[in-house]
């Protein structure tokens, strides 16, 4: 559902429940790329100014409904492609983004959302040249999560699901429907998988090389 | 399973029952008297014993302030648009539309989804890609298509509020001036509404008559529809 990459430039794209570890990974990426002197742009999940302002209220009066969330997202995705992404990608730059549509998909469709509804909102955007998967065993994450975190917001624990009044407990089986939904994706968008229980530094070079192979040297 | 109440997949999470009020949509062009005739027609029901209950596109709470505010702005793309007009669309669905028809009300809508579509389409918009986007909407019990000619809506503009910069098209630019751009434009809109009437099922009123003659139309379909139950 998602277009070939057309444009000069390149897509790589990490993804996986949180905590598992994908920021880290991405962020030596970017630093490698930066120091070959790569024309090469860093991109987080949800970070639009424009629709900043609506997400915000929405999810401080808690009105947000499964629906809505997914579309506001879309919309905050929309403007961030069309204002960042699509010149980017012309201009010839490799883009990293940290999360990209595949979030959208497996976090609303983990709300409940049509799963071929989520995925036509973003069929303009483009398939990633290479889309790192982190698969890490769902305990892992999580425990990852809790330690390291104050508080787990409401929309992030899922509450808005009504699955457990527990936060930690609705985080947990919010995290579990997602990590299914993104190992049900891995096939339909080619992720390259890779195996979270390695030690950073293997993960990175195993990235390294891939890029090298697949983007660098063509 | 599939709810034929609903274009597409509708909200497979929510558990909808019956709704007993009607959904009743005022479509056409900018200009072409909705607001009067939404006015007139919530009068009647009322006087008739029926709740009614007001909505028209971009007036839900969570959308509003920040549509505003992108709109005045000058990097608000097509696409982005499109998906922000839907989350407003969504939410009064949701939060507004349904509960109001699961009360029994009878909801009027100044313009429905079929607007938002024309005005996608129009500025290039995959027109297949739009209309799947509105999969989560309710089936309205009757569609009313306010359809005049162009130079009825351009003076109705003109001793009304005047031009307005969307509603002229001016953010794509279809002529140099106000005028030429807002004919060029509402022509287009008219070519994707008629397009539209079939496909769902659209009541089409002449709307070069009077407010009086438009009302009678309105009010005796609205009629029978009630009338149904």
């Amino acid at each position: 559902m998602l277009q070939p990459n057309e444009y000069k430039g390149k897509l790589i794209v990490v993804e996986g429940i949180d905590g598992s570890g994908k920021s880290t990974q991405i962020n030596l990426l970017y630093k490698w790329l930066q120091s070959l002197d790569k024309d090469v742009f860093f991109s987080e999940w949800n970070s639009s100014k424009m629709v900043k302002s609506t997400t915000r209220l929405g999810k401080k009066k808690q009105t947000l409904t499964p629906t809505t969330f997914s579309l506001i997202q879309a919309t905050d995705f929309a403007d961030r492609w069309e204002n960042l992404f699509l010149p980017l990608l012309k201009a010839g730059i490799i883009v990293l983004a940290d999360r990209y549509a595949f979030t959208a998909f497996a976090r609303d469709v983990s709300r409940g959302v049509d799963p071929q509804w989520v995925r036509n909102l973003y069929s303009f955007a483009i398939q990633p040249d290479v889309t790192f998967y982190f698969s890490v065993p769902l305990e892992v994450a999580v425990n990852r999560i809790l330690g390291s975190r104050a508080k787990i917001k409401y929309y992030e624990a899922g509450k808005d699901l009504g699955l457990s009044n527990d936060t930690v407990t609705s985080f947990r089986m919010f995290q579990e429907r997602i990590l299914n939904q993104y190992e049900g994706m891995s096939e339909e968008f080619g992720f390259t998988a890779i195996d979270g229980n390695l030690p950073l530094e293997v993960k990175q070079q195993q990235m390294r090389k891939i890029i090298s192979e697949k983007i660098l040297n063509k | 399973m599939i709810d034929s109440r609903f274009y597409g997949a509708g909200f497979p999470y929510m558990n909808i029952s019956e709704m007993p009020g009607k959904l009743i949509v005022l479509e056409g062009n900018d200009g072409v008297g909705r607001s009067t005739q939404m006015e007139l027609l919530k009068q009647w029901l009322e006087v008739e014993g029926y709740g009614v209950s007001n909505t028209g596109l971009a007036r839900s709470p969570l959308t509003q302030p920040g549509l505003d505010e992108a709109k005045a702005g000058h990097t608000l793309g097509r696409l982005t648009m499109n998906l922000f007009y839907a989350t407003d669309f969504a939410d009064r669905l949701e939060n507004h539309i349904i509960p109001a028809l699961s009360a029994g009300f009878c909801v009027l809508s100044d313009r429905y989804f079929y607007s938002i579509i024309a005005r996608n389409v129009v500025r290039g918009a995959d027109p297949e890609w739009a209309r799947k986007v509105y999969g989560f909407a309710l089936k309205p019990d009757i569609i009313f298509y306010l359809k005049a000619n162009i130079d009825n809506l351009v003076k109705r503009v003109l001793r009304g509020r005047g031009f307005d910069y969307w509603e002229s098209g001016m953010d794509v630019r279809f002529a140099d001036n106000l005028y030429d751009s807002f004919v060029k434009y509402q022509n287009q809109l008219t070519r994707q509404f008629n397009k539209m009437s079939k496909e769902f099922g659209f009541v089409t009123i002449d709307a070069n008559r009077s407010v009086q003659e438009i009302f009678e139309d309105l009010k005796s379909h609205t009629k029978k529809l009630l009338e149904k139950n």
